[in-house]
């Protein structure tokens, strides 16, 4: 008898059951089994061909086992025989196994014939399987084997319930926690909007204080009789009073932005001129960062091309993912200027760019960069870095989702020690020329 | 003596030649606007031998109020400008820094245009 070829049969065997009672790799499979692989098996009467029915077969042994606990099995071969040609050979297998439910624990006695040929090396052609002789010396019946697949089945659709149930409850967490992390980018925007408020309020009444001003002269004017006069200050009545108005909408404007930010539905795309977007929402999150910890201050550089005109987006959601880029900048930049308080100026610049297919936002700093190992992860939902309590760790996560939503990217280029550049890629869908 | 405005919200401007008009009318205040510490520094190099005010904000995009006092303060010794920065409410830490680094007056945002002429016309 050729040793070599009965040991390569051994292990054939040894792969064979192990597919079947095992999560073993799958990989060599293929190579083992005939074209055309029969097997039967008496528990309920299974007969299956081909290779495709096998893995069927062994896929579900597999997903019925997840639910087993202490599960183990042993092996003995009972009998084994090879051709004096040793081009085909036969292999009967009693296999022991026991695993538990709920506690209760179930022995299973199995028997396995296999039949091999050799073709360049052995593969299965034929296999019988059925159940053996119980311990106390009964057999397996059929019904009993039935019943045993009806327990499974159930506890199958009980865990399928139980899993449809938490997903129920996943996805109610999810939708507050992206409204609580739009709240929190709320609370970092309301110092910010208050200062951003207090300017265009701040012409308001000045204005209408300077036009209570001119309307008494005009009014003396027009006593004299120089009515030349009286018009050349009611031109700037009139001039002060597109200014009050003109103020008095751009404070609106913020407060409704405000509104819109915290709002959970979502909006139409606007054309929106991407340029002011990332320059009002650099000051609020400047302003809303500075009224935390007034010590602190960074050198911030804007250069927004000139040529980008309006855009169609969902503005209050770009508008977030930009917000939520500065704050981070801000965030790395202070932290690295606590660690190092001599040499290092914190420096933020936000660019836009319009090229022929694309238009980009850009959000760079100088803080210390992200580890390699870490980049990877910065985009999924809960990383963050910042301590508990500080970070939801959905900012980058629900960012990325907005930008790809826009047919966009978000891309991040880093340097460890040297910073981070974010970089929002759209489509350039731009409307009119400004 | 020059009044040098710096302030990047541009309808400062027309608010002064509007709450000054009188001064401005009769030559007793004499002012000249710039949108960015930049912009202050080359109309400073426009003006020297001049006695110049400077009435500066401090959060402004680029060169901010306070880059703008340490570079007036370094580059302009003959004759050293006067210089007044408006703060916001309750900025301690800017007022400070600008104390710090030789600010002559401070005035707090929003700007009481009657304190303000008080002090510019007393100062002639």
């Amino acid at each position: 008898m050729d040793t070599a070829k009965e040991k390569e049969l051994l292990q054939t065997h040894q792969y064979w059951v192990a597919s079947f009672m095992e999560d073993s790799s799958l990989d060599e499979l293929d190579s083992i089994l005939s074209h055309d692989i029969m097997g039967y098996g008496t528990t309920q009467d299974e007969k299956i061909f081909g290779r495709e029915a096998v893995k069927n077969i062994i896929e579900i042994g597999r997903q019925q086992r997840r639910l087993f606990d202490n599960y183990r099995y042993d092996l003995e071969i009972v009998k084994k025989q090879i051709s004096k040609k040793s081009d085909a050979a036969v292999i009967i297998a009693e296999i022991n196994v026991s695993y538990s439910i709920d506690r209760n624990e179930t022995l299973l006695p199995l028997r396995i014939s296999t039949v091999f040929y050799y073709d360049e090396q052995w593969k299965v052609t034929h296999w019988h399987g059925s159940l053996g002789v119980k311990t106390d010396g009964d057999t397996w019946h059929q019904n009993e084997w039935q019943c045993e697949k009806e327990r499974l089945q159930k506890l199958v659709d009980e865990q399928t319930a139980k899993l449809k149930k938490s997903l129920e409850n996943l996805k109610a967490t999810q939708s507050q926690l992206i409204q609580s992390e739009k709240m929190a980018s709320l609370g970092e925007l309301t110092a910010g909007i208050a200062h951003e408020i207090q300017n265009p309020l701040n012409f308001v009444n000045n204005f209408s204080e300077v036009n209570t001003e001119l309307i008494e002269e005009m009014q003396e004017e027009l006593k004299a009789g120089n009515t030349e006069e009286a018009i050349s200050i009611s031109d700037d009545i009139k001039e002060n009073q597109k200014k009050i108005n003109h103020h008095g909408r751009r404070a609106d404007a913020i407060v409704k932005g405000m509104l819109q930010h915290s709002r959970n539905n979502t909006s139409d795309k606007e054309a929106t001129n991407i340029n002011a977007l990332a320059d009002e929402y650099l000051r609020l999150s400047y302003h809303g960062l500075r009224a935390k910890d007034k010590s602190f201050n960074a050198k911030l550089e804007t250069d927004f091309d000139k040529s980008l005109g309006s855009v169609n987006i969902v503005a209050q959601d770009i508008g977030r993912v930009i917000l939520n880029l500065i704050t981070n900048a801000f965030y790395v930049v202070k932290k690295k200027k606590e660690q190092q308080k001599e040499g290092y100026e914190p420096t933020v610049s936000v660019y836009t760019k319009k090229k022929k297919d694309t238009i980009t936002i850009s959000v760079k700093d100088n803080g210390n960069g992200i580890p390699l190992a870490i980049k990877e992860k910065i985009f999924q939902p809960f990383f963050t870095t910042k301590p508990s309590g500080e970070g939801t760790g959905l900012g980058l996560s629900l960012s990325y989702d907005i930008v790809k939503a826009h047919g966009g990217e978000l891309k991040v280029e880093t340097h460890e020690g040297m910073g981070t550049e974010f970089t929002i890629i759209l489509p350039n869908t731009e409307i009119t020329k400004k | 003596m020059k009044i040098l405005v710096v302030d990047d919200e541009k309808d400062v401007q027309l608010l002064f030649q509007q709450r000054f008009r009188k001064e401005i009318r009769t030559g007793v205040l004499n002012f000249v606007f710039a949108f960015s510490g930049e912009e202050a520094l080359d109309i400073m190099k426009t003006m020297e031998q001049e006695a110049v005010l400077i009435l500066s904000d401090i959060n402004m995009p680029g060169m901010s109020g306070l880059d703008l006092l340490e570079k007036i303060r370094k580059d302009f010794e003959q004759p050293p400008p006067l210089v007044m920065m408006v703060t916001a409410y309750g900025d301690e830490e800017n007022r400070n820094t600008a104390k710090r680094l030789g600010a002559d007056d401070f005035l707090t945002k929003p700007l009481d245009f009657a304190l303000l002429k008080s002090k510019l016309t007393t100062l002639k």
